[in-house]
């Protein structure tokens, strides 16, 4: 790999010029490199990260069959990659006009990077030099360890969609508990009003009493005020524990988890792989926000092109192959989703409906459609909304606040259903339903959606531990149940339960000679408890 | 229209004979299953073409995340990999398979089960090793019956209309099956047929194999240090040079006295150094012919198609290998009627139909051994693959088929890939009801496997019908 000449690099900086004035903010270093097919085969595996740690699934072509999207949450044919600077990749024969609309694409991602909120936890390092230190250390465990750890990476990996991203972002936001302790919010709020019920002028006394214990005693305030409550009530300290136990939070990051609490992690023979599960964690955490603003991200990159790539004065002469090019990324397929059309849209949409002031009650409220398509209060605060939507939303956000069905009506949107025509033999494809609800559905059911699955502190007993899945209409994937579970018993070191829904196939009076359909019939669900016990997988009906 | 026709006729004596059939008394469930089949006789068993799907409605299943900037702004092609790439790691990948089970863990590569032989070249099958990496994800898959699956469209054409359609092509049968042909990224390497053989190899051998018909053998080679050369090659032969140092210092009468010799006074030519070097040698082997039978009437329909289709390619694969230019194959495809077909590709890629008559292809094997005299010249196998479907009652008219066939074969191997409703097959019944396989187990084998085996399966299946 090699970077960009300096003619091209300057190209560049004029893009950056460009963009930093119509409002983008980004980092002014950025790397641009020149790839080779060769180079690709490497990259592609690594998700376009050239540091990523080095591992036999990265090294051959691997098929991944069904499922890719949820097993791997990250696209292996990024041009840009968020880390400090900015890594971007680009073919040697570019043309200049390209790679000006190709520059704006870019810078467009950057800005996303590193202004939407969702990647609060990518800010404050560079992902590629944490990579190669873990690169590093991987490779040095091996030659320790040997193969062994490659089975600790893979039963890492096994688990790296369990990690709780949206727990993680929430630290990083809100302060926990507003800084009041445990046993002060449990007295507060639970043990006074539901425990004790008692009357609203003694609670309000209560509270004074801590303000004042606060105020006359500082910082043994909290002391002084809980040993005259624990003589008022002496089951207090009781009811506390109790509850304490009872209220813990559902542990959803299950590799976390096994790191502060594995017995068979903590021996020092085993400590070693708490490293690896740390990185496999560290680099899933990573790539979460990416996949989570699919459309959110490509949506503006294409936005900013377009407007930005027809304003620039260098490129003049070259509007139509622009459009050409243009059209291939962002046009509308009559059948099927492209994240790049779609979220281009949107964002034209959202700020036209900003700039005429329609995001407001006035609006809503209005129900005359006369008036509705007429609505103007003449704000133009459109390109301020959408740079608000770029920082604070995600994917699911975006579709479900903003697609309507004006939007949907626009663009000619609808649901496209796929039927099978017995008759005849073939694939019906059918205009399903024009209503925005429907679309938005269809939409946010195509998301990435990894399964929460918390641990059960209170069930898992003698050294097992106990896994919730929590049902969403949609069970888990069977044939990948045992070697996933298998995995987790490796890493905690004693039995797993895994407790989950499935379906119960109620058969229908069809007869099929097609076996591979969606099976006639009705569904039942029931919950069901895996267990894995000695590389031993066996379940039962709950 | 003369085809139609034919169809049509074909589709009439089918019914003539179902309600034959029927008077002698059939349960209706096997009745229900018998006309399923038959309505698919009009189906025809073309070849997929090779044009891509309608690139309208391609788009249905894509997924938002497999667009990639790289490809989308134009800027890449998906990049293939080089078969001695592959190869070499499918060496390592199996050498890490077996690491695995020592260490006590199920093994993960999966090898050829993906195999798609393209047209023509005969040899050539794409192996492909896979690997999947096991998470907890949701499966939607499994949704409420009358769920259409659903995407997003943009447009005309008022809610309800039909505005595409598209031919549906039967899992396991279409070339766009398996490996490295989803979402339009070509995962697929191309590699010999040999390659997959030689993983199989040291597997597998050839069961009852005779002498037969040496006259017409081919050669196969082996080397060996065997050939004698002066002046260089790979071992000195100490010995014969020895020998040669000796007669050319006589000749020159370097050598005074024969009792009392000096060997540090030789003169030594280079001529005189005798070499051994490798050398082909010739290697008779005895000639197999291979048929390979496959049912692709409408219930084969899905996955067992695809497992018998697997297991073939594996055996055929490795008999390529094993057995190199020494091994023949013919491959016959029956429904109702038996078809012979030119080369594998054909074999593999028919589609399914019709309904189905066990004996015409036991029938047309027989015919064709009779007719071109190969019982005397060949040792023969015949492997067949069904799902044990069969409107031949009571194998009537099967098992005397099979009984002349036992006469010169070296083993037939049945398998039968069940669909998994329980209870055993027409197949599996009547040729456990005839004693053959008792009488004969030597010479016929039958493996019955449900319809989810997995690759591991299908090898020991292999293996039994070849032991």
């Amino acid at each position: 790999m090699e970077l960009i000449n300096q003619h091209t690099k300057q190209i560049m900086e004029g893009c950056k010029e460009r963009a930093r004035a119509a409002g983008l903010r980004f980092t002014d270093e950025t790397l641009e490199y020149l790839v080779t097919n060769r180079d690709l085969l490497e990259l592609s595996p690594k998700v376009m990260i050239p540091t990523l740690y080095d591992y036999w699934v990265h090294d051959v072509e691997v098929l991944r069959e069904k499922g890719k999207y949820e097993l791997y949450p990250n696209n292996p044919y990024e041009t840009v990659i968020n880390t400090r600077p900015p890594i971007s990749f680009y073919n040697d024969n570019n043309p200049d006009w390209l790679n000006v609309m190709i520059f704006y694409h870019v810078l467009a991602h950057i800005d996303f990077f590193q202004n939407n909120l969702y990647f609060r936890n990518t800010w404050d390092y560079d992902f590629t030099g944490q990579a190669l230190s873990d690169k590093r250390l991987i490779a040095k465990l091996r030659a320790e360890k040997g193969h062994w750890v490659d089975y600790v990476i893979e039963f890492a990996r096994g688990i790296d969609n369990l990690v709780d991203f949206h727990g993680e972002l929430s630290e990083l936001f809100t302060p926990s508990e507003a800084g009041y302790s445990d046993r002060l919010n449990f007295y507060f709020d639970r043990f006074l009003q539901s425990v004790k019920n008692v009357s609203i002028s003694d609670y309000i006394k209560e509270v004074n009493r801590y303000n004042e214990c606060l105020k006359n005693f500082g910082e043994l305030g909290e002391k002084t005020f809980f040993r005259e409550a624990e003589r008022r009530y002496p089951e207090l300290e009781t009811h506390f524990t109790k509850e304490e136990v009872k209220h813990t939070k559902p542990r959803r990051d299950l590799l976390r988890f096994l790191l502060e609490n594995s017995e068979f992690l903590d021996r020092d023979e085993n400590t070693w792989m708490k490293s690896i599960l740390e990185i496999v964690r560290k680099t899933s955490v990573f790539f979460q926000p990416q996949i989570r603003t699919k459309i959110l991200n490509e949506g503006w990159a294409s936005y900013w092109h377009e407007n930005l790539f027809l304003q620039d004065d260098r490129i003049k002469g070259h509007e139509v192959d622009f459009a050409r090019v243009h059209a291939g990324v962002t046009a509308m397929p009559r059948v099927g989703m492209n994240p790049y059309a779609l979220g281009m849209r949107l964002f034209t949409y959202i700020e036209e409906q900003a700039d005429k002031g329609r995001y407001s009650f006035l609006f809503q409220r209005l129900a005359d459609s006369a008036a509705r398509k007429d609505f103007d209060t003449g704000t133009a605060t459109g390109r301020d909304f959408i740079l608000k939507a770029r920082e604070n939303l995600c994917d699911y956000l975006f579709i479900k606040n903003y697609l309507d069905q004006d939007f949907l009506d626009r663009h000619k949107l609808f649901v496209a259903g796929k039927r099978l025509d017995r008759q005849r033999m073939v694939w019906q494809y059918y205009v399903k339903s024009r209503k925005a609800d429907d679309y938005r559905q269809m939409v946010l059911g195509s998301l990435y959606h990894p399964p929460t699955i918390s641990v059960d502190m209170n069930k898992g007993i003698n050294g097992s531990l106990y896994l919730v899945h929590r049902f969403e209409g949609k069970q888990l994937v069977q044939e990948y149940v045992a070697n996933t579970l298998m995995g987790i018993e490796y890493l905690w070191g004693g039995p797993i339960y895994l407790e989950t829904s499935e379906a119960q196939i109620v058969p229908g009076q069809a007869l099929s000679t097609k076996r591979d359909e969606p099976q006639q019939g009705e569904i039942r669900w029931q919950r069901v408890v895996y267990t894995m016990s000695e590389k031993i997988l066996s379940k039962k009906t709950l | 229209m003369v085809k139609v026709f034919k169809m049509v006729l074909m589709r009439n004596k089918l019914l003539t004979y179902l309600d034959e059939l029927k008077a002698k008394g059939l349960d209706p469930e096997r009745e229900a299953r018998l006309r399923a089949e038959l309505e698919t006789v009009n189906n025809g068993h073309g070849l997929p073409s090779d044009e891509p799907l309608n690139d309208d409605l391609a788009g249905f299943s894509r997924s938002i995340y497999s667009f990639g900037d790289l490809f989308v702004l134009g800027q890449a092609v998906s990049p293939q990999y080089s078969a001695s790439g592959l190869m070499k790691s499918l060496d390592e990948l199996l050498e890490r398979d077996r690491q695995r089970e020592q260490d006590g863990f199920p093994r993960k590569i999966q090898v050829g089960r993906l195999a798609k032989p393209g047209r023509g070249g005969k040899g050539k099958v794409v192996v492909v090793p896979t690997t999947v990496e096991e998470k907890l994800f949701h499966d939607s898959t499994i949704k409420p019956p009358d769920d259409d699956s659903v995407s997003g469209g943009t447009g005309e054409g008022e809610p309800g209309e039909v505005f595409g359609e598209q031919p549906v092509r039967e899992e396991g049968e279409q070339a766009g099956t398996g490996p490295g042909q989803g979402e339009g990224e070509k995962h697929e390497m191309e590699s010999s047929a040999y390659e997959l053989g030689r993983t199989l190899t040291e597997k597998f051998q050839l069961p009852n194999l005779k002498e037969k018909g040496k006259k017409r053998s081919f050669t196969r080679y082996t080397y060996d240090l065997t050939d004698i050369h002066r002046g260089f090659g790979q071992i000195l032969d100490k010995k014969a040079t020895l020998r040669k140092i000796m007669e050319s210092n006589i000749a020159l009468g370097n050598i005074p006295d024969v009792a009392d010799i000096d060997p540090t006074r030789f003169l030594i030519a280079p001529r005189d150094k005798v070499y051994r070097i490798f050398s082909q040698e010739k290697d008779y082997e005895p000639q197999a012919m291979i048929f390979f039978l496959r049912d692709y009437s409408g219930s084969m329909a899905g996955q067992v198609t695809d497992l018998v289709v697997t297991q073939h390619v594996l055996i055929y694969s490795w008999l390529l290998y094993q057995y190199g230019g020494q091994v023949e194959s013919r491959f016959i495809l029956h429904d109702t009627e038996a078809k012979e077909v030119p080369d594998f590709y054909s074999y593999y890629n028919s589609r399914v139909a019709g309904g189905t008559q066990v004996s015409c292809a036991y029938h047309m094997v027989n015919e064709i051994v009779a007719k071109e005299n190969l019982a005397n010249d060949y040792n023969i196998y015949v492997f067949h693959g069904t799902d044990g479907d069969d409107w031949d009652e009571g194998g009537q008219l099967a098992i005397p088929e099979l009984k002349q066939m036992l006469t010169y074969a070296s083993r037939v191997g049945v398998t039968i890939a069940e669909h998994g409703q329980g209870g055993s097959t027409e197949v599996a019944r009547y040729l456990n009801s005839s004693g053959l396989l008792n009488d004969k187990p030597e010479l016929i084998k039958m493996d019955i496997m449900q319809e989810d085996a997995d690759e591991p399966r299908l090898i020991e299946g292999i293996k039994r019908l070849i032991s």
